[in-house]
């Protein structure tokens, strides 16, 4: 499976949702197929998507949080799965799109191309739902399914160590940062 | 325990009347009280983390959201934040308000915490992150407020150094 095909699958259903993604190939691959206000793109800081996308769910319990995630950006922030399944807010989505490298920086393998296994990290760190998927059935099933179960989820959806030729965007960091929280906050007023 | 109970009364309850609603913290010994206060209050969300840095990405999304945050930690635990504070809130600009308790300095017989006291204002230098230091009770309510007013009007994180003299009460 290619993450640019998983995201596409998904794309329909992240309308209403505040969307998180890491940098590199998950942000770029993203705002080609069609960038949208409600979409954050985390251009560094690994390991901080999820944080930032526990921060959005525990302060809007309505809104529904989707954090694109990555192996090494995960693997930087071990310890985010057990604060995830510690506060387990039922609004939030976690895929972590697993190509076993970090592609941006050369492809050099992550520990997950010798055999770690995040779906099974996150089971053990508390997370109430884990899946590891391989096809892009398995994953718009799985991700319809967690979306449906209304509970904290992490999907570790195993894809090719591919990716854009580039990874700058025109869309600037904080002309992104300032429109995603003026979506959340009109969000808010129009349900307030 | 000799961590003052008054003083981390007052910095609760101007953390609380700042409009704070989501405080994340990692334990440490000057931070007990207000920690468990944070705990005990239904009107706020206490975000104990793994590590602190988490407690960064936690601070900003609270912040996209519209909710106001603070982040309680040890010194050594802002020096675990960094690359977070600079790739996080310093490049998304994100009013980060961080309460750091400043152990290490004189009267510190922990061995284990000095290098860090040494090191904790020359790093918030080096990222250019305006710092005071809390050293009397009568410094909480102003200082507290005033950083926070510059965070928001800034953008920017800000620190507020929680001192010996104010958090404790052995001679």
């Amino acid at each position: 499976m290619k993450r640019r095909e998983a995201l596409e699958a998904v794309y329909p259903k992240l309308e209403n949702c505040a969307v998180v993604t890491i940098m590199g190939a998950v942000a770029a691959e993203l705002q080609s197929i069609g960038h949208r206000p409600n979409f954050f793109y985390l251009q560094h800081a690994m390991g901080l998507a999820s944080s930032l996308g526990l921060g959005i769910a525990l302060s809007r319990p309505e809104l529904r949080v989707i954090v694109f995630d990555g192996d090494g950006s995960v693997l930087m922030n071990l310890g985010g799965l057990t604060t995830l399944a510690r506060y387990r807010p039922r609004n939030l989505v976690h895929v972590v799109f697993d190509n076993e490298s970090l592609l941006s920086v050369g492809g050099f393998p992550t520990a997950t191309s010798t055999g770690t296994d995040l779906a099974g990290i996150a089971e053990a760190a508390g997370i109430p739902y884990t899946a590891t998927v391989s096809d892009i059935d398995d994953f718009t099933r799985t991700f319809d399914h967690v979306l449906q179960s209304n509970d904290l989820a992490t999907i570790v959806a195993k894809v090719e160590a591919v990716g854009p030729s580039g990874y700058v965007t025109d869309l600037s960091l904080l002309e992104n940062r300032y429109q995603f929280a003026r979506y959340l906050q009109s969000v808010q007023q129009k349900r307030g | 325990m000799p961590v003052s109970q008054s003083s981390s009364k007052l910095i609760y309850q101007v953390l609380k009347d700042a409009g704070v609603r989501i405080v994340s913290a990692l334990p440490e010994t000057w931070l007990v009280h207000v920690i468990r206060m944070a705990e005990d209050d239904d009107e706020m969300t206490l975000v104990r983390l793994a590590k602190e840095e988490e407690g960064v990405g936690i601070s900003a999304g609270a912040h996209f959201a519209g909710v106001k945050s603070a982040m309680l930690m040890q010194n050594h635990g802002f020096l675990a934040s960094v690359n977070g504070i600079v790739s996080c809130a310093q490049l998304y600009r994100i009013p980060l308000l961080m309460l750091i308790t400043h152990r290490g300095e004189f009267g510190e017989r922990d061995p284990w915490q000095t290098e860090g006291g040494g090191v904790t204002v020359p790093v918030l230098d080096a990222l250019r992150i305006p710092h005071t230091r809390l050293e009397s009770p009568d410094h909480v309510a102003r200082r507290i407020q005033q950083a926070q007013t510059l965070a928001y009007s800034a953008s920017r994180p800000v620190a507020l150094l929680l001192c010996r003299d104010l958090m404790w009460e052995e001679a």
